[in-house]
């Protein structure tokens, strides 16, 4: 059994096992901490022999977690000994007791660089072994030179030089500019040539992180990294010893594929296609067998693969094979391959337009969220939250609520900020989003943040068709016995405001409400009473004729709380009791509260800050902000109708978003999804099962019987100390407000104006504007648009992606990724007009600054009424052409109602600045309107198009408009934007902007300090 | 990059560690008992995965003793489930037929034997024979030396008698 050859440390060893208790154990050490403390002292008179001992007792005990706080530098020391057997010890231990920021350290660092420098190979790799592991800046700027000689030496033997690969890598991570790009790029490429296959994995270890910083410098690599890959795969001139369960190195080939995806593309033709020969030998290779570790190995491989071919952003064929693989993964009995499905599946929602076919996983990915293990538990939440969007958000949140009841506790606050934050982007009508966030307070209040309420009273504020729906669901739970606390402030807070819209109903006379309500209130804290006193007030100013006895019970609770040792209650109280004596101006200061401005809800933008920066996290993240447009809009007074893609009219529907065209394309390609012969065979026996599983299982019988006896009480104590798997929440929001980005003025407004203009701001925000200058000649435009940085730093990481429709070629010209400090660059675009058509054109536009990425979804103004040129033609050109086209497709007639009521003149206007040209005295009727204009694109090249409006004038909602050209999809094209501009003309801002709206008069009336309000009206405007 | 290795045996006791991340003592300590919380109370037929604050834990159980690798969350988890696995088999074939005894009192070698399969937190040597080659030669050279040792004290020994 003592096999360590050091009597003393088995004798030692077995006295600590001996121990009945944590108390004798702890005895036990301290009587030897002891003993070596005072052996060191006197250290005269110690042996290097009884020098390792100690220091390999003190590791021992520092293992068993006791504090070995002396020490070290005897420890340190031993690396200075002259034999092996001293200055290994005296390594080791080194590297396990300290780490890089310790003082001693330093204290080695030329006997450190005696050894690498020295003749002695075992040496050499002992000094590497530990600057490798625990060297910091200091080993880095003294030693890097060194290292590398011993990498690139042809003298050096493979067990040196792999030790110094890595070694090398620590010492970059710890200072970058230890490494000279210049010089090194050459030898790394050389080194990518090593015949020896450890030093080659150390190797591409190295290169991974090199180019994980610098792809530039290290193109040469790539071809050589898709050569290594393509020997390993093909399993060529591997030696036996390295393949393992029969895979030629799988940890070489996962590196070799790491490496190759910090390269942004693989251009050479050649190259890439043997890469992807290679890639798809691993995709439909892969089986699942027997072997637990054979299996694990073959499947490192593949999700590399997986992850590589996402990143080349592979032909559509060889992605929905990765998706149904990925669908196959979810659904196996082996969990390691469920959670890395999920995982993957999670990456893939960003990579690329595959949503469609995960949706078709939903109900798996929903099954998986019951899964016993809650890893996978928690990657089913984060892909369903990944993969959600209008069309499945109520199907998804639904069950998000259904499994907050019996979810962990670990999980439940992530569960419902994500829920919450769900529900509000995505939600199909807004009295949804209310049931949502109701039903979310009710099921798990504690886990409820304060901001997932206060938005939903914004909500509420802003929605004046929500507020006596919202007002009857408070009531709904308010009936309920026993509510928590957040639901008495929210539904008290709705009443209050907007109780009286359903006074007439049976059960909510202000006197009833306030009972239930006030029903609540011996069960509150001090935080909720100044909302029920605030609510309590709003009844009574709503309670008209005043009725005596409420104003009297009222009354008793404010002057009850007029001497309340809260500031915020008393306050409130005196000012509301002082308030309501005072009849008519009680109106004024306790109106309906204002409109909040609109603003980036503050749950996306705290979820967005509490994300770690992960791949997989910042996907969401970029998701979020790419649907941060989409959010506006949802928040815009106009409930969305559903499905985007469904034609409606309103400002929503003038153009329609291109993407739609590519979604439509989809299908053809998921057919494909089966035939690439990828089996899965389910695992029958446990993976705890495989042979080498049971490596260990004599351990049992060997261990004395002490040791068994001893578990159960061991297992007590340490198990005491340990927290639980709660303290592991993840997504706690933090009180950060800054960091995201708000654009500045509507978006939306900005597009129509420029619709109608030739210039002006397309967007801005904070950091950067954009401004556009356009020319249009016939069928072709010109646009310029202007990125200016407002900043004093540079923004990074530019790019510009246009998504033209189909019938616009668009071409952009080179946006720089970088803008710097105040500068304005301009970028033009060249547009032509293929074909007429209302789609339009689609600016995905992003940047960094500082730690944020901004992106934003831009509608171009490239929109059909450009690519018309006034035309005036007389009676004698029109009466001919307008006979000529005489009826469909050519001709269309529609009855168009709900117009937008305009007089004549003001139509006439309207028709002239879409370049429609009006010619009056064309109709005799002259309540009706003739315009004409030319219509240009290559296809139709210049086309004359007629327009003729008869209006009613007594009824000004509704018209017949009769539209002709020369061709029929112009005509229907045209018609159909003419009648979205008359239905609803999106020029004027339907709704006050910010400083348009007064400050909320409760606010100023109890001026409360702004920390300690608990008021949502002020705390909301602070937090908005 | 694997950011610390930890072996803990059923009833929480530790039995190895290796930080490659700089953890001050405190932290190590806290990151011991965390985790050994988190993964001793995992029910067998589970993933390997254990997600932890901001990073994955990659386990595997064999008999009593788990052996942990903290990962970042975009490494590979099945690629560190082969290390771990590489790693016991290495231990398995010099200690021959290795068990947690075998760990408990040659945990300076189990050390030793680390050093050899990660540096930095990478993969070195995925040649089992290479490595059992290199752990021959390392124990032959203490030997040497004990014998050194012991035939310098014998001399000195009868020098002296």
């Amino acid at each position: 059994m003592a096999l360590s050859g050091m009597r003393g440390l088995s004798v030692f060893i077995s006295d600590v096992r001996n121990c009945q208790n944590k108390e004798q154990e702890r005895l036990r050490v301290d009587k030897e901490l002891g003993n070596v403390r005072t052996r060191f002292k006197n250290e005269k008179g110690l042996s290097p022999y009884e020098k390792k001992k100690y220091v390999w007792k003190m590791l021992y005990i520092y293992m068993l977690g006791y504090d070995v706080d002396f020490g070290h530098m005897e420890a340190v020391s031993l690396i200075s000994a002259p034999k092996y057997p001293e200055k290994q010890v005296g390594y080791i231990v080194t590297a396990c007791l300290l780490n890089e920021n310790h003082d001693f350290l330093r204290l080695a660092i030329n006997t450190v660089r005696n050894d690498i420098i020295g003749r002695n190979e075992t040496f050499q790799c002992l000094a590497l072994t530990l600057v490798g592991n625990i060297g910091g800046r200091e080993f880095a700027e003294s030693l890097a030179a060194d290292v590398q000689k011993l990498l690139i030496s042809s003298s050096c033997r493979p067990l040196v030089r792999k030790k110094a690969a890595l070694c090398l890598l620590r010492l970059y991570r710890k200072n970058p500019d230890v490494v000279n790009v210049d010089g090194w790029a050459d030898r790394m490429a050389q080194l990518l040539d090593e015949r020896d296959l450890g030093v080659l994995t150390s190797s591409m270890s190295l290169l991974v992180a090199l180019v994980s910083n610098n792809h530039e410098a290290y193109w040469s690599c790539l071809p050589k990294c898709v050569k290594t890959l393509e020997r390993l795969a093909r399993n060529q001139d591997i030696p036996q010893e390295y393949t393992y369960y029969g895979i030629p190195s799988p940890w070489l080939q996962v590196k070799t594929m790491r490496a190759l995806q910090y390269f942004p593309t693989v251009e050479d033709p050649n190259t890439r296609r043997s890469l992807f020969e290679v890639l798809q030998r691993i995709l439909m290779g892969t089986d699942v067998v027997k072997n637990v570790n054979k299996n694990n190995a073959s499947h490192a491989v593949l999700f590399e693969a997986l992850a590589l071919v996402m990143h080349l952003d592979a032909e559509k064929e060889m992605m929905s094979q990765c998706v149904a693989l990925l669908g196959k993964f979810i659904a196996v009995r082996e969990p390691n391959i469920r959670y890395l499905g999920l995982e993957n599946m999670t990456r893939m929602l960003m990579v690329t337009d595959v949503q469609d076919i995960i949706k078709r996983h939903q109900a798996q990915i929903i099954t998986s969220l019951k899964d016993p293990d809650i890893s996978i538990r928690r990657r089913a939440l984060d892909l369903l939250y990944g993969m959600c969007d209008v069309s499945n958000a109520k199907d998804i949140v639904e069950e998000l609520l259904q499994y907050l009841s019996s979810a962990d506790f670990a999980m439940r606050e992530e569960l419902s900020l994500k829920a919450a934050i769900l529900a509000e982007k995505f939600a199909p009508d807004l009295s949804w989003y209310v049931d949502v966030i109701l039903q979310l307070i009710d099921k798990a209040g504690d886990f409820v943040s304060d901001d997932i309420w206060f938005r939903v009273v914004q909500f509420v504020t802003n929605n004046e068709d929500l507020q006596s729906y919202a007002a009857a669901k408070a009531r709904e739970y308010l009936n309920k016995p026993a509510i928590h606390e957040t639901m008495v402030k929210v539904s008290a807070y709705i009443l209050g405001e907007y109780g009286h819209l359903l006074a007439r109903r049976p059960g909510y006379s202000p006197k009833e409400l306030f009972t239930i309500i006030h029903e609540k209130h011996p069960t509150v804290s001090t935080s909720t009473i100044p909302i029920l006193l605030s609510s309590y007030a709003k009844i009574l100013m709503h309670t008209q004729p005043p009725e005596p006895e409420l104003q009297n019970q009222i009354w008793t609770i404010f002057n009850k709380y007029e001497s309340c040792i809260d500031v915020e209650i008393q306050q409130r109280a005196a000012e509301y009791f002082a308030l309501s004596r005072k009849g008519a101006s009680l109106m004024d200061i306790l109106a309906e509260m204002p409109k909040f401005p609109e603003r980036q809800s503050a749950l996306i933008r705290k979820a967005e800050d509490a994300e770690v920066d992960t791949a997989e996290q910042s996907a969401i993240k970029l998701r979020a902000q790419q649907q941060m447009s989409t959010a506006l809009v949802v928040t815009d007074q106009r409930p969305p109708n559903g499905m985007p893609a469904q034609p409606s009219i309103g400002p929503l529907s003038l153009v329609k978003v291109p993407s739609e065209t590519v979604d439509s394309q989809n299908p053809g390609d998921q057919g494909l999804t089966h035939p690439n012969g990828v089996v899965y065979k389910e695992d029958p026996q446990p993976p705890s099962q495989d042979i080498i599983g049971d490596l260990l299982g004599t351990l049992s019988i060997e261990g004395p019987p002490g040791a068994v006896a001893q578990s159960p009480q061991s297992a007590t104590y340490e198990a005491e100390g340990a927290p639980s798997a709660a303290d592991a929440a993840a997504l706690v929001p933090v009180g950060e407000e800054s960091g995201s980005v708000q654009p500045i003025g509507n978006i939306n407004e900005r597009f129509y104006a420029l619709c109608l203009k030739d210039s002006g701001v397309l967007y801005e925000d904070p950091n950067i504007q954009i401004g556009i200058k356009a020319e249009w000649r016939a069928h072709q435009g010109r646009l310029v648009l202007f990125l200016g940085n407002k900043n004093t730093a540079s923004l990074g990481s530019v790019q510009a992606l246009i998504l033209p429709p189909t019938h616009l070629k668009m071409e952009l010209s080179l946006v720089p990724e970088t803008i710097p400090p105040r500068a304005q660059v301009q970028c033009p675009l060249e547009v032509m007009n293929l074909r007429p058509s209302r789609d339009v054109a689609v600016l995905d536009f992003s940047y960094k600054f500082g730690p944020t990425m901004v992106n934003v979804k831009l509608r171009l103004p490239a929109v059909l009424n450009k690519f018309l040129q006034p035309i005036t033609v007389s009676p004698e050109e029109f009466f001919p052409q307008w006979r000529s086209l005489s009826g469909p497709p050519l001709k269309l007639q529609e009855v168009v109602r709900g117009v937008r009521p305009l007089p004549l003149p003001e139509m006439a206007n309207l028709f002239n600045t879409y370049r429609l040209t009006v010619c009056p005295g064309l109709d005799p009727n002259p309540n009706n309107l003739v315009a004409s204009t030319t219509f240009y694109s290559e296809t139709t090249r210049a086309m004359l198009c007629l327009v003729r409006i008869e209006t009613d004038p007594a009824d000004r909602t509704q018209l017949r408009m009769t539209v002709a050209s020369g061709d029929p999809t112009l005509t229907f094209e045209l018609k159909e934007f003419i009648k979205e501009q008359l239905v609803s003309i999106p020029t004027a801002p339907q709704r006050p902007q910010g400083p348009a709206a007064p400050p909320p008069p409760v606010a100023q009336i109890t001026a409360p300090p702004p920390a300690a309000s608990q008021d949502p009206g002020a705390l909301l405007a602070g937090l908005l | 990059m694997i950011h610390f290795v930890l072996l803990i045996s059923r009833q929480g006791k530790v039995r190895l560690t290796k930080w490659y991340s700089p953890y001050s003592q405190k932290e190590r300590s806290k990151v011991i008992r965390e985790l050994s919380g988190i993964v001793l109370n995992r029910g067998p037929k589970l993933c390997n995965f254990v997600e932890w604050r901001g990073h994955r834990v990659v386990y595997r159980r064999y008999a009593g003793l788990y052996f942990c690798m903290c990962i970042d969350e975009a490494d590979n988890e099945l690629e560190v489930l082969d290390i771990i696995h590489h790693f016991v088999e290495i231990l398995d074939r010099y200690f021959g037929s290795v068990c947690e005894l075998d760990l408990i009192f040659n945990f300076h070698k189990a050390y030793y034997i680390l050093d050899e399969v990660l540096i930095a937190g990478e993969f070195q040597e995925s040649s089992k024979r290479t490595i059992i080659r290199l752990l021959s030669t390392h124990d032959s050279m203490v030997e040497m030396a004990k014998e050194e040792a012991t035939s310098i004290g014998n001399m000195i020994a009868q020098v002296t008698k």
